[in-house]
């Protein structure tokens, strides 16, 4: 029972990292699954979302603090709405001079985006308290369901080890139900949006920017509001993880999990098909753990397991690329509601 | 009192500088001729670094002499070693595109590109799972620098020494692709790649030459960033991505003259901003050029329009 009970709160964490993300890989998708839009610069806006929400809904300064700013204490909503704000804004800002580059000049600048927002989480210590990161911050509604749980765990001590055990790890299925309605929400609303006309457009700008915009598309503005609107769930991701983890410093979003492990995962699952980023981000981040016990069976512990770990993921990229470049599940032909149904009458 | 400051940076700007062309080079020669932004050029610098560090340690197991060559700080088994890294690299580089590239070829520089994020990832863990993510020294001894009269500014021979390779081996590069036939191919072949096959060029021939010659250029950048900073770690390639990057789309992609002013220019004025900015947003420069670049001119500097 014990050992049903360890597995069932590792499956858990497992499928909160799992769900936020597959919430990135869904912004992702946006942007390059469907606009075409080439960003290597995601950790930039997901650090950006969870600092912003860190700052809202966080702890003020405490004594041993360099930031003095932030540490509103808002509640957490408040927090994750402007994650997505944010993000979404800065996004913006940097839309305006690079979306009219070519597609590998906007990878250049994304990164080098990424980049300058990483140097001021390092070296602005009174926004971000840089090296030493963000403590404490909230996790929702955490105080509540835990102080309820240790109450309850007071009052049956009689219980058994394991069932103790997996009550005192529910807040962790909590957090597990809120990752995942907000993943389910974002993927029927990306999935309404691709299958409307504004979804066509994309699409098109994606195949071909010109005959787009001859058919009477302001492709530039069509490119900004894919660009924002991915950087805001983004934004969102990076809140769910800065209040799960409780702790933000820069180095949680490094250029391989924060942009890399993402690309990764859309273009194993199939980018663009909203199924195939959420599909993707969990097959991906399986194997990822599973790597974790081949390397431990090797002995190989510290920087030698990681380097070997990201090395199998570069391998299984190049291979997907070479065998298989639309991944498990594609994109699907025709998105169209109505296409769709014609095509069935007809 | 900032003034004064300025001969000295200046001085570093060099230096920097000509270790940022050499990366600079090679990934605008890689750009031109296969058509693809190659993000695993940073790492392949890396590669090189570590290769030199590799073999330095072998031939001083052999038994070569290592005194240093007066006034350098270091002696032949470094200066071998970055030979046999330079043709190593080479080497390396023609291997990854078989098996990768190559087969990408036909499928548009986007994939290439994204195959080159991944090439990146599996370079750079590579370095870091044999020689670990802490720094890794050619030389342990620390150099004086001398002081140069009437300028009032100080160098250390290596520094010479690092400029010296680099100019020699741009002029290398530039008798090579004017005065012998391979090297008159690749131009023709960065030009116009449909011309250039139907005129009966080995166009594939000329790729490998791209790679070989591209990639150990890196690999001397490489090095000799590692004798600059006396150190080296698995991140060097990804601190140089961002200042090659730029110095290439400075100077017009394809064109390895403009990555020779596109590299000095990012080295000097990184360095230069330290007068007015925090020296940790040192990289952010060079990116900040880039854009301002590719806003105004984004053919570069020596780019035709």
């Amino acid at each position: 029972m014990d050992f049903i009970v360890g597995i069932l709160n590792y499956a858990v964490f497992f499928a909160i990292t799992a769900g936020i993300f597959a919430i990135l890989c869904l912004g992702l998708n946006i942007q390059w699954g469907y606009t075409g839009l080439f960003n290597i610069g995601i950790a930039g806006f997901y650090a950006i979302g969870a600092y912003t929400s860190a700052l809202l809904s966080g702890p003020p300064p405490g004594p041993m603090d360099w930031r003095v700013v932030g540490g509103f204490q808002l509640p957490w909503p408040v927090g994750f709405l402007g994650a997505a704000l944010v993000s979404g804004f800065i996004a913006f800002l940097i839309a305006i001079p690079t979306l009219k580059l070519k597609e590998d000049y906007l990878a250049i600048a994304t990164i080098g985006i990424a980049e300058v927002i990483r140097l001021v989480l390092k070296n602005e210590s009174w926004l971000t308290n840089s090296v030493w990161g963000i403590k404490h911050i909230p996790a929702p509604l955490s105080s509540l369901i835990e102080r309820s749980i240790s109450l309850f765990l007071k009052k049956n001590p009689d219980l058994p080890f394991w069932l103790q055990k997996l009550f005192s790890n529910a807040y962790n299925f909590f957090y597990l139900g809120l990752v995942i309605f907000i993943l389910i929400i974002l993927y029927l609303v990306s999935e309404k949006m691709i299958r409307s006309p504004w979804g066509r457009v994309l699409r098109g700008i994606r195949e071909d920017e010109l005959a787009t915009a001859t058919a009477g598309k302001n492709v530039f503005w069509f490119k900004m509001q894919a660009f924002v609107i991915g950087a805001m769930l983004m934004g969102m991701a990076g809140s769910l993880y800065a209040h799960y983890a409780r702790f933000i410093d820069a180095s949680s979003f490094e250029p391989f999990f924060g942009t890399f492990l993402i690309w990764v995962m859309l273009i194993v699952g199939g980018s663009g098909n909203n199924l195939g980023a959420i599909l993707g981000a969990f097959i991906i981040w399986g194997i990822w753990a599973g790597t974790e016990f081949f390397t431990s069976q090797l002995g190989l512990t510290g920087y030698r397991a990681a380097s070997l770990r990201i090395i199998f993921v570069g391998v299984i990229l190049e291979i997907i690329l070479i065998l298989r470049p639309r991944g498990i599940l594609g994109e699907e032909k025709i998105v169209s509601l109505i296409l769709k149904q014609n095509k069935k009458g007809g | 009192m900032i003034l004064s400051r300025i001969p000295q940076l200046v001085v570093y700007g060099c230096v920097s500088g000509s270790i940022i062309t050499l990366g600079a080079i090679g990934l605008s020669l890689t750009s031109g001729i296969l058509k693809f932004a190659n993000f695993a050029h940073g790492d392949v610098m890396a590669t090189g670094a570590f290769l030199a560090l590799f073999f330095l340690f072998v031939l001083q197991k052999i038994g070569l002499p290592s005194t240093p060559l007066h006034p350098l700080s270091f002696g032949l088994p470094l200066i071998f070693a970055f030979v046999l890294s330079m043709l190593t690299t080479g080497g390396i580089a023609v291997a990854i595109d078989r098996v990768v590239y190559k087969r990408l070829r036909t499928t548009g520089s986007i994939t290439l590109l994204i195959a080159s994020v991944g090439v990146a990832f599996v370079l750079r863990n590579t370095l870091q799972f044999i020689w670990g993510p802490d720094p890794r020294y050619y030389i342990k001894k620390i150099q004086k620098s001398i002081k140069v009269p009437f300028l009032g500014i100080r160098i250390k021979p290596d520094e010479i020494f690092i400029i010296i390779i680099a100019l020699f081996l741009v002029i290398l590069l530039h008798l090579f692709l004017t005065r012998t036939r391979t090297g008159k191919a690749m131009r023709a072949t960065s030009d116009n790649i449909d011309l250039a096959q139907v005129s009966g060029i080995d166009t594939e021939n000329i790729v490998k030459w791209t790679w070989v010659i591209g990639s150990a250029l890196a690999a001397a950048g490489g090095v000799l960033a590692g004798i600059e900073n006396k150190f080296i770690t698995p991140s060097l390639g990804w601190d140089m991505l961002l200042p090659i990057f730029a110095a290439v789309i400075l100077g017009g992609i394809g064109n390895p003259y403009g990555a020779m002013v596109g590299g000095m220019i990012i080295g000097l004025s990184a360095e230069l901003s330290t007068l007015f900015i925090s020296t940790s947003y040192k990289p952010a420069v060079a990116f900040i050029i880039m854009i301002v670049m590719l806003l105004i001119k984004p053919k570069g500097i020596l780019g035709e329009e």
